[in-house]
């Protein structure tokens, strides 16, 4: 099992790491990120979707996506 | 489990700031169904089960073990002859070793215990942790045990400020520097007896499992949990269960080669690296148990079926993100029932 496909997530943007009993909170754009990456989608089909879900340009929807993914890396919630 | 009802006795019902075990064992046996009577044993008249509605069927003073083993035993035998006491459930760390010295004697009476072995319950002492470390292969912080508080300005290297003074039986203070350590020392010594450990401070989460070993290395039951709120004093007042299979791999690793016998807790420190220090082991169940109760493993009901002789299937399985809060709660007791446990040491 992936480090996404194991934490629990509830549809209002609650993350529950088992591993480490920790919580967070995350915004609907953290949460269709976190979405997209369980279902294995590459970073450009993300930020696609996510120009198109938010009506953002691209440099935005990169930004966006690459501080999440840092905010990811540093919860060890992916590798 | 058993048609014949079982009279089940049990110590620890301090359910107070640092408190004992024994109201959340009962909750368990309760919530299992089994057929059963509860003897609490007490040490003082104002232990908060004593009084709790519902929750005991008699209470008995008992005398400190400290007052020795005949006193001890005597009383002991004055209640199991009249309430014919099937199992005993010890939760404190220090009357473990008069039950684990007097199990034959119990089991002849026809008290059933389920405890360590004498030499799994020494082996796994605070002051022999490091040789414990080195037999089972697990990372353990650098400790020393001190007896005398001249021994504290000259400790290894590898125990620096800060570190933790850590008493014989129970309470633990991190100290950053040398008067702090000295009168933590004389305070612990004190209360609890020699020797006092020091004990290097790692930095990282405190994760514990309560598990349950059955004496033939088999690992019966076993929870991790995280401590999310901890009291002045280090006691979880809130704890969620845990999927950490590293954790459980070594909870299951150290059962299977000590051959445990009984339940433990497991203190360990998580660092950020992923590195997991082993600071304690307790050799009886936590107060959190019921944790585990709620999260799938009636632990104080396996107690008992093993006490009783029976096979006890492991469990492998519980449900992660479970949570406890602790709470404190005004009971309305009656006078007629304190002079009762005060005049006659029964309720």
């Amino acid at each position: 099992m992936t480090k996404l496909n194991s934490l629990a997530i509830s549809d209002n943007g609650f993350i529950f790491k088992p591993s480490t009993g920790e919580s967070f909170t995350t915004n609907n754009m953290g949460l269709f990120i976190i979405n997209l990456l369980k279902e294995g989608k590459s970073s450009d089909t993300i930020i696609s979707a996510i120009t198109e879900e938010f009506e953002v340009d691209t440099i935005t929807a990169e930004r966006d996506l690459y501080d999440y993914l840092d905010f990811l890396r540093v919860e060890k919630m992916i590798d | 489990m058993n048609e014949k009802k079982l009279t089940i006795a049990i110590t620890g019902l301090n359910n107070i700031d640092s408190p004992g075990p024994g109201v959340p064992v009962i909750r368990g046996i309760k919530d299992s169904g089994m057929d059963v009577r509860i003897i609490g044993l007490a040490y003082e008249n104002l232990e908060p089960g004593i009084y709790m509605p519902g929750l005991v069927d008699k209470t008995y003073l008992m005398p400190f073990p400290s007052t020795g083993r005949e006193t001890y035993l005597e009383r002991l035998t004055y209640i199991h002859e009249k309430e014919d006491i099937d199992i005993i459930i010890p939760n404190f760390d220090s009357e473990l070793f008069l039950f684990i010295k007097f199990s034959d004697t119990l089991l002849k009476m026809g008290i059933h215990t389920f405890l360590p072995t004498l030499e799994q319950f020494e082996e796994r002492h605070k002051d022999n942790l490091p040789e414990f470390a080195k037999k089972y292969n697990v990372t353990v912080p650098k400790s020393k045990a001190v007896l005398t508080s001249n021994e504290l300005a000259d400790l290894p290297k590898e125990i620096a400020y800060p570190y933790y003074i850590k008493g014989k039986f129970y309470e633990a203070y991190k100290v950053d520097n040398y008067n702090q350590a000295v009168f933590y020392f004389n305070k612990l010594s004190s209360k609890w007896g020699l020797p006092v450990v020091a004990q290097q401070a790692i930095q990282g989460t405190e994760v514990n499992v309560i598990a349950l070993g059955d004496g033939e290395g088999n690992t019966v039951a076993a929870v991790a949990m995280r401590k999310q709120y901890i009291t002045d004093k280090g006691k979880a007042w809130g704890g969620i269960t845990l999927n950490d299979e590293v954790l459980l791999e070594v909870t299951h690793r150290i059962i299977k080669e000590t051959k445990w016998r009984g339940a433990m807790e497991l203190e360990m420190i998580k660092t950020e690296d992923g590195e997991y220090h082993l600071i304690e082991i307790n050799p009886r169940i936590p107060a959190w148990v019921y944790l585990a109760v709620g999260a799938g493993q009636n632990i104080p009901e396996m107690i008992c079926q093993l006490a009783m002789g029976k096979k006890v299937k492991p469990v492998n399985n519980y449900e992660y993100g479970k949570m406890f809060i602790r709470y404190s709660w005004d009971l309305i007791g009656d006078i007629a029932d304190f002079e009762k446990i005060i005049m006659s040491g029964e309720l």
